[in-house]
């Protein structure tokens, strides 16, 4: 292994990228920021969208907790891959006068960036929605009950009392969702985002350097994974409260 | 002891002598080949007319005929009538490592043979000879590269073409967005669908994509070649013996003129699965590679 590793050709990151773009290891951090770019916009709106439906799925009645599972029924359950190519591909041509514009008005690499953001927010919110919803139910049902009857209403409920504690008691399955939107963000690459597993294989197509070339893009999605977790951790403890999951009272 | 003696520098007369008589053992791909009881072909799955699966899955195509042909070869060689033959579909991501790796003993598709190549794997003789050029919808009026200005091109990522085009782009300053797609199913939606203009490729390739559009008249090849490139049928780096037999046979194909038969069969007549027709005439480039078979890179 070691001696296999030794033997492979490490110079290949300070040549010149065949795009002109300057070097093999500047055109991977390229890949490297638009990956953080993508995940951390779809993120954003992963835990928009997705707070939103797991709090609908906890509220009383039947409608609006049906449409929440709905939603997340349908997001988590139709492949990501399929889900990409329905935005990318299948969404502007049914859409008439919109889809056209976005086809042809819009730079090739706005559109797959919003396509991209857009499939993997709505798919990562049906996720986080299952968990903001485990969250809210974790807790005792006499919360709710006695927010109410101190004669707040029910928005008040969820935002003085519920949410506060469920959001810290789900931080860990958060950084999961994080950690796996990272990863899943290289489905990009095959509608044609520049993203880094992309940029590890046109710059092992350039070079035929393969494994040189997954070798430090595995380094590099480890260094982005491991300083989530470290941050995440690092949040977790600075917003635990005494008394809850291993805070000191 | 003296009969110790005799035996000792006795064998070390023959032994030498013995390692010349086997100079045709078998050594590499072939060895493992016979070893293992099969052979193992890499092939593509929709590069049409080269290597592709047909109505009915099965491979065929242009370097799949040919690829056959060396198989033959090989069962002749190793005195293996019965050889099996895995087939096994490739990417052009994954071709040159499951061939470094073994689990391919030869590629037959469509593989440029390029200077960067040769330092990982090593090239059989020439098997097509292609130019870069570009796809457009007939009415949209783009003749040749220049017209590209401003407009939205679209490559397959990793081609010879993404290359070229970024750097025309860069040089001449013309405002083109590049998108690189996937595969080049892919490239050819992305042009269908209205989001590029322009789809650039080889040109046998873009005769491939267009045989199957919905209505192929409605497409048409147009533009300087900006680039020729060789394909090859790619083996692992350094086996001379199993180079030597896959040149041998590639060669006496294109001399002996069952090489510009397959090129009928497989560019101007009909072909699977719509049955439409190439109709690409036989380049001088390809005249001249099939009077003298080599396996020169053009980069």
């Amino acid at each position: 292994m070691v001696s296999f590793v030794a033997g492979l050709d490490w110079n290949i990151f300070f040549q010149p990228a065949f795009d002109g773009s300057g070097t093999y290891l500047r055109f991977l951090l390229i890949g490297l920021a638009w990956t953080i770019l993508l995940s951390v916009t779809a993120w954003i709106l992963a835990f928009v969208i997705g707070s939103i439906v797991g709090v609908l799925r906890t509220f009383p009645g039947r409608l609006l907790p049906g449409l929440g599972a709905v939603y997340v029924e349908l997001f988590r359950n139709v492949p990501l891959l399929v889900q990409l190519f329905l935005w990318y591909f299948v969404l502007p041509e049914i859409i008439p006068g919109l889809g056209t514009w976005f086809k042809q008005a819009l730079n090739p690499l706005l559109q797959q960036f919003v396509s991209g953001v857009l499939c993997l927010g709505f798919f990562t919110a049906a996720r986080v929605a299952e968990q903001v919803r485990s969250g809210i139910n974790s807790l005792g049902r006499g919360q709710r009950g006695a927010g109410l009857a101190l004669g707040l209403n029910l928005p008040q409920v969820y935002q003085l009392i519920l949410l506060p504690v469920a959001y810290r008691i789900i931080i860990p399955p958060l950084t999961s969702e994080f950690l796996n939107i990272i990863k899943n963000s290289a489905v990009a690459s095959t509608i044609g985002l520049a993203e880094l597993s992309r940029q590890a294989q046109q710059l092992g197509e350039f070079t035929a350097h393969w494994y040189e070339s997954f070798i430090a893009v595995t380094l590099l999605y480890g260094i982005i994974n491991v300083t989530v977790m470290i941050v995440s951790q690092f949040v977790e403890r600075v917003t635990r409260l005494p008394g809850y999951l291993g805070g000191r009272k | 002891m003296k009969n110790y003696v005799a035996a000792i520098i006795g064998l070390c007369l023959v032994a030498p002598a013995q390692r010349a008589w086997t100079a045709d053992e078998l050594t590499g791909t072939l060895k493992k080949i016979k070893d293992a009881g099969f052979i193992s072909v890499g092939h593509r799955e929709s590069s049409i007319p080269f290597s592709y699966y047909d109505d009915k899955n099965e491979v065929v195509g242009y370097s799949q005929d040919l690829v056959m042909m060396v198989v033959g070869a090989v069962k002749n060689r190793l005195n293996m009538p019965n050889l099996q033959v895995k087939l096994i579909p490739v990417t052009s991501q994954n071709r040159i490592p499951l061939i470094q790796n073994g689990t391919i003993d030869i590629e037959s598709g469509s593989t440029t043979n390029n200077v960067e190549r040769q330092q990982q794997v090593s090239f059989s003789d020439t098997m097509f000879i292609i130019a870069t050029r570009l796809l457009v919808k007939k009415d949209s009026g783009i003749k040749d590269f220049p017209d590209l200005k401003g407009k939205n091109v679209v490559v397959t990522a990793g081609t010879t073409s993404e290359r070229l085009i970024r750097e025309m782009n860069e040089k001449n300053n013309m405002g083109m967005n590049i998108i690189s797609a996937k595969d080049h199913g892919e490239s050819f939606l992305t042009l269908q669908s209205g989001r590029a203009s322009a789809f650039m490729l080889d040109d046998a390739l873009l005769a491939g994509e267009r045989a199957k559009a919905r209505r192929p008249d409605e497409w048409v090849i147009v533009g300087t070649p900006q680039s020729k490139e060789a394909y090859g049928m790619m083996m692992r780096k350094g086996d001379d013996q199993f180079k030597k037999l896959v040149d041998e046979t590639v060669a006496k194909a294109e001399t002996s003129g069952q090489a510009a038969k397959l090129y009928q069969k497989w560019f101007q007549s009909p072909i699977p699965p719509k049955g439409l027709n190439l109709d690409l005439p036989l380049s001088d480039d390809m005249k001249e590679l099939f009077k003298n078979p080599n396996d020169k890179a053009f980069q």
